[in-house]
């Protein structure tokens, strides 16, 4: 029983170092989203700003040409799972593909440089957005794995822990009563021995007293009933 | 989680759109479009004749499609579907609020930073 109360408390200090690990991270995590979201919305407004540059000097048509010219994709994101403090979480990397795309070719009869400006531009932002999506994620896998944690510490602080202390101490309890138990009854045996080896003396006592005198009658009487010697006969 | 890093680990997972046309012209420029054969898309473009439903159909489709890791949106759509944004609680794939050409960015809007203004004010 001990065991378990030790294993509970140790238990609940690591899943509070634990606890407190995660929130740190997490808010760390949580300024830098702020701050990039801020800088996100500036630079999306300038690539806005070149891809309307572009379009003038390139034309309406170009939207279409690009929409039209969508294959595979050549920017991905790869990734892997980062471990913070026990947790993974899932992390991600822009993957450009490099070589040519058809989106090279775009713009060639007009507007061309506009359009790569504005294609650089854009390229730009899917980083930095990667970037931003990479906290997000860091940020709600946090957040779920802090609350599981902090649930596991509350549960056992405020229901495991006093638990196995009740049994604990209700066992004790027990333990001592039957002690007293024990004891008490040890104390009845011995006081009954007591009275009893105390009514043992005073019969032995008694029987000597009274066999010294009851010997003799008894001599006597023997005597009596051999000497009656002639016995009328009894007749029927 | 495991299968859905399947595809991150692997070749590499796309980045899903739902906005504007402008906005989707732009980033495809940049050559995050994908059309596979069965031609499908990972972008949806958002105009005045498309409704709640489509959007709302799209943006479950691609939380649902294991290649798809990040899903950027425009302010102005995800506030037409802001319940079904709300809802996604996954960590995979990242949803993202962008501003458009006609609506720059709104924090207040933003739902992630919402719950980032919460806890943090919470705490």
């Amino acid at each position: 029983m001990k065991i378990r109360l030790t294993g509970a408390s140790k238990g609940h200090q690591l899943l509070k170092k634990k606890a407190d690990a995660l929130s740190l991270r997490f808010r760390q995590i949580l300024k830098e989203i702020i701050e990039k979201k801020e800088g996100m919305g500036d630079i999306m407004k300038a690539s806005f700003f070149s891809m309307t540059q572009a379009v003038y000097s390139g034309g309406e048509g170009i939207k279409h040409t690009i929409i039209d010219n969508v294959e595979t994709a050549s920017v991905k994101v790869t990734g892997g799972l980062d471990n913070v403090a026990g947790v993974k979480i899932p992390h991600f990397i822009t993957a450009i593909t490099p070589g040519e795309s058809k989106m090279d070719l775009i713009g060639l009869g007009r507007g061309g440089q506009q359009l790569q400006h504005c294609r650089k531009a854009y390229i730009e932002s899917i980083e930095l957005l990667v970037a931003l999506a990479n906290l997000q994620t860091a940020f709600v896998t946090l957040d779920q794995a802090l609350k599981v944690t902090n649930r596991r510490v509350n549960a056992l602080e405020n229901v495991v822990i006093p638990k196995i202390e009740n049994t604990i101490s209700y066992i004790k309890a027990e333990l001592d009563e039957l002690e007293r138990e024990e004891f008490f009854r040890l104390k009845k045996v011995q006081k009954n021995k007591a009275k009893h080896a105390e009514a043992d003396d005073t019969r032995k006592a008694a029987e000597q007293a009274a066999g010294g005198g009851g010997g003799g009658r008894g001599g006597g009487g023997a005597g009596d009933l051999l000497s009656a010697g002639q016995d009328e006969d009894v007749l029927f | 989680m495991g299968e859905k890093s399947g595809a991150l680990m692997d070749g590499g997972a796309l980045v899903a759109l739902i906005a504007d046309e402008d906005t989707i012209t732009g980033f495809l420029l940049s050559g995050v479009g994908n059309v596979d054969i069965r031609k499908k898309t990972n972008y949806l473009v958002v105009d005045s004749k498309t409704t709640t439903k489509q959007i709302e159909q799209a943006f479950k489709e691609f939380v649902a499609r294991e290649d798809i890791a990040i899903l950027l949106i425009s302010q102005n759509v995800a506030n037409m579907i802001r319940l079904t944004v709300d809802q996604h609680q996954k960590a995979v794939p990242a949803v993202l609020e962008i501003p458009s050409k006609d609506n720059p960015y709104d924090p207040n809007a933003d739902s992630l930073l919402c719950r980032v203004k919460h806890i943090f004010g919470a705490s």
